[in-house]
């Protein structure tokens, strides 16, 4: 039947994650892929159909990169604070983002095993 | 092409159909309205039911509560049994195979095939009887379900306006050169506004009917080249000119320029500061990334004059 789809409220839920801005939209958004990297140009090197960010990064080009790369939801991870201008700019976009303080390691483990497939080339 | 698009959008629904019987339940397929017999009724007056109705069985019922079935095999046993005056509570059968109204059609469906029965009587949870479901109930409830689905996707696809693409315009448009051309500024030694440029860029060809994949493409890259004008140079600018053909972005700077251009496009090789390192950027993947996503890169460079940048896009069909 496909990939599987994954709600952005449920990714925030199985994250423990606190949301920061977007909470109102996440309920209508579906994702089926997801990226993670600290180094935007790894994250900009590839197409995310329907993916989400999880990113150690926590300033605003975390957030620039998500709306050029057409990236649906960003979720920085080990609980680091976004700055405001992130904040800001992810409310402008109307780019759900949350913070789980859940390690990189643990917060891709936590999505890959409920399913979430890796983004292409 | 439009006959391959037809047979997906066949297969589609038929996959959609499948899935249906995950999601369905039996409520939603039952019908609910239903001719039911009572067990002090003849047999005879079944006949009668049958042939008026144009059924083949029916639920007996007794002060609303299902006591049993009875189908046309039994009134044909009654006949050979010449026992039309029997009564239905004597003839049926009393150990009723029934349905609930929350359960999945995906067991329903099984439940016929495993046990070869014409019609099976609903129950809601307080066991009263509240419906029928045969083959051609199930049959008829998807249907309903896949028109409505149907209908509902295609005024979805009716209610939004064709997007106009920008081949369309300039085909629409009559000069004998015609271009759009947009420009930014960048500041240098700061990476607090870079992206603006290729945020605002993006939004005007996505406004202008540029499709996603290609908007994608020339966002990346110009956002790559926007970095990397805020990271290295004191500052320059970002133009994107739209035409019939595709889009070209120049990414121009006034220096310090790149000593070693080879070496720069090399994946991995940078001089960045780690301020910029910092921000997320300055991997050595910036230039590779622009090449990859650009159908044409031209990189030119004087130390100390400055870079210009060449990236150029085709529409694709």
């Amino acid at each position: 039947m496909g990939t599987l789809d994954m709600n952005v409220r449920e990714i925030v839920t199985l994250l423990d994650a606190e949301v920061i801005t977007g909470g109102e939209r996440m309920d209508k958004i579906d994702v089926q892929r997801c990226f993670s990297a600290d180094l935007m140009s790894d994250v900009l090197a590839r197409s995310h159909n329907n993916g989400i960010l999880l990113t150690g990064l926590a300033n605003i080009q975390a957030v620039r990169t998500a709306d050029i790369a057409d990236i649906k939801a960003v979720c920085i991870v080990r609980g680091k604070t976004p700055d405001p201008s992130a904040v800001e700019l992810a409310r402008q976009k109307s780019i759900p983002l949350f913070v789980t303080k859940k390690t990189m390691f643990e917060a891709c483990g936590i999505l890959y095993g409920k399913g979430l497939q890796p983004v292409g080339d | 092409m439009a006959q391959q698009g037809k047979q997906q959008s066949v297969m589609d629904r038929i996959s959609r159909t499948q899935e249906m019987v995950y999601e369905m339940t039996v409520g939603e397929v039952m019908a609910s309205k239903m001719v039911t017999v009572r067990p002090d009724h003849t047999m005879a007056e079944f006949r009668v039911l049958l042939r008026d109705n144009k059924i083949s069985g029916t639920p007996v019922v007794q002060d609303g509560r299902l006591v049993g079935m009875i189908s046309i095999e039994d009134l044909i046993s009654a006949l050979t049994d010449n026992a039309l005056h029997a009564l239905v509570g004597d003839r049926m059968k009393k150990k009723v195979e029934c349905l609930y109204t929350d359960e999945l059609l995906v067991h329903c469906i099984a439940k016929f095939s495993k046990l070869g029965y014409r019609r099976y009587p609903v129950l809601n949870r307080d066991n009263e009887l509240v419906g029928i479901v045969t083959k051609s109930s199930i049959v008829e409830g998807l249907l309903r379900k896949l028109e409505i689905e149907y209908e509902r996707s295609e005024t979805k696809e009716n209610s939004a306006p064709p997007r106009p693409t920008m081949r369309k315009f300039f085909e629409d448009v009559f000069a004998d050169e015609i271009s759009f051309t947009f420009k930014y500024n960048v500041v240098g030694q700061s990476l607090k506004h870079a992206g603006k440029a290729a945020s605002e860029l993006k939004n005007v060809l996505k406004n202008l009917g540029i499709c996603p994949p290609l908007l994608r493409r020339i966002g990346v890259a110009t956002y790559e080249a926007e970095i990397n004008l805020a990271s290295y140079t004191q500052g320059g600018e970002i133009r994107a000119q739209v035409e019939k053909w595709g889009v070209t972005v120049e990414a121009v700077d006034n220096g310090p320029g790149i000593p070693d251009v080879e070496k720069a496009l090399q994946p991995g090789y940078s001089t960045a500061p780690d301020w910029v390192r910092e921000l997320g950027f300055g991997a050595g993947m910036g230039l590779v990334n622009i090449q990859k996503c650009s159908d044409e890169m031209v990189l030119k460079s004087t130390v100390p004059d400055g870079t210009h940048l060449t990236m150029r896009f085709y529409y694709t069909t």
